[in-house]
């Protein structure tokens, strides 16, 4: 399976991405400069976190207007796994590819630690290695990831089942819902505000991230490859 | 040419925390009268007559950029100037 990993003006977790990949899931990697304009050799795309276009006017505001986009809105329509993390989840959020938007932590700061978080949804590409309802412990580190969106949006993620990942005990942003992670409706486009990509080796202090990617690379092989 | 001020805000059901923040801090200065705090953003464009409608203009620069309307709330000014 071949991941690209997007680097934006800004991106800082895209070289831990591409680690998790490369050398912890040993699947092959590139990185995609955000003025790319096709992803068609790719079988996954991953929106790194990091501060792209130095956030301004709103975090992922801009990153969202740039040529990448438009290849990552095909992949998205052709059902190919993307996967946003935290300033990569807010881009998503830009774009529309993910119903609703961020705010300014409650507490206004810049929260940089590890968190548990429970899988609410096992039954999607990015998560069917983890156990349904299990409590993992994944970093966080955001200043804006305090997710609102509206009733009748949260009301359609719950039917749906489309929040993959709340916060267990407290909520470290004040997200609505105590969401932590979304999924679209049709199940291949999933943001979350926790890097699993820093939870890849127990010598990172957690190797609970690792499933994730373990997750998606399943799902490719049961889709794509042919056994004879 | 136009001069638009355009001001962007979180919209009203949507709890602001750097404004609660401020709300608070105003609060312990004594100034108890404050009821409520909302913070936003001020843009200032300058913008060239074109064969468009500089309100059309304005308004679509709003929603596709300038404000998220799910989270916020936007208005603008409109004022015409002689190019210097």
């Amino acid at each position: 399976m071949k991941f690209a990993v997007i680097v934006f003006p800004g991106s800082n977790c895209d070289v831990d991405m591409y680690h998790a990949i490369k050398d912890e899931l040993g699947e092959e990697v590139e990185y995609v400069w955000h003025d790319a304009d096709g992803l068609d050799e790719f079988d996954g795309i991953l929106l790194p976190g990091g501060f792209s276009y130095g956030d301004y006017l709103r975090s992922g505001a801009i990153a969202r207007f740039s040529s990448v986009m438009k290849a990552i809105q095909k992949a998205a329509e052709e059902g190919k796994p993307i996967l946003g993390v935290c300033n990569g989840f807010q881009i998503l959020l830009e774009a529309g590819l993910l119903p609703g938007a961020m705010r300014r932590n409650n507490s206004l700061k810049f929260i940089c630690r590890p968190v548990s978080l429970r899988v609410e949804n096992n039954e999607t590409m990015f998560t069917s290695v983890y156990k349904q309802g299990e409590i993992i412990t994944i970093p966080i580190a955001h200043g804006e990831g305090n997710y609102y969106c509206d009733e009748a949006t949260l009301h359609q993620l719950i039917e749906n089942r489309q929040i993959v990942f709340r916060y267990h005990g407290d909520n470290p942003n004040g997200s609505l819902d105590n969401i932590a992670g979304i999924i679209n409706e049709k199940g291949n486009v999933l943001g979350m505000m926790p890097h699993p990509e820093r939870a890849v080796d127990q010598l990172l202090g957690s190797a609970d991230g690792l499933k994730m990617f373990q997750s998606i690379v399943k799902y490719w092989r049961e889709t794509h490859v042919v056994t004879a | 040419m136009y001069k638009v001020k355009v001001y962007v805000t979180l919209r009203e059901n949507v709890l602001d925390p750097q404004g609660n923040a401020v709300k608070g801090a105003l609060h312990s200065l004594s100034y108890n009268e404050v009821k409520d705090v909302r913070i936003g953003k001020f843009m200032e464009l300058v913008i060239e007559k074109s064969e468009r409608d500089i309100d059309e203009l304005v308004r679509e620069m709003c929603e596709k950029l300038l404000a998220n309307t799910v989270i916020e709330d936007y208005r603008y000014e409109i004022e015409e100037v002689v190019a210097q």
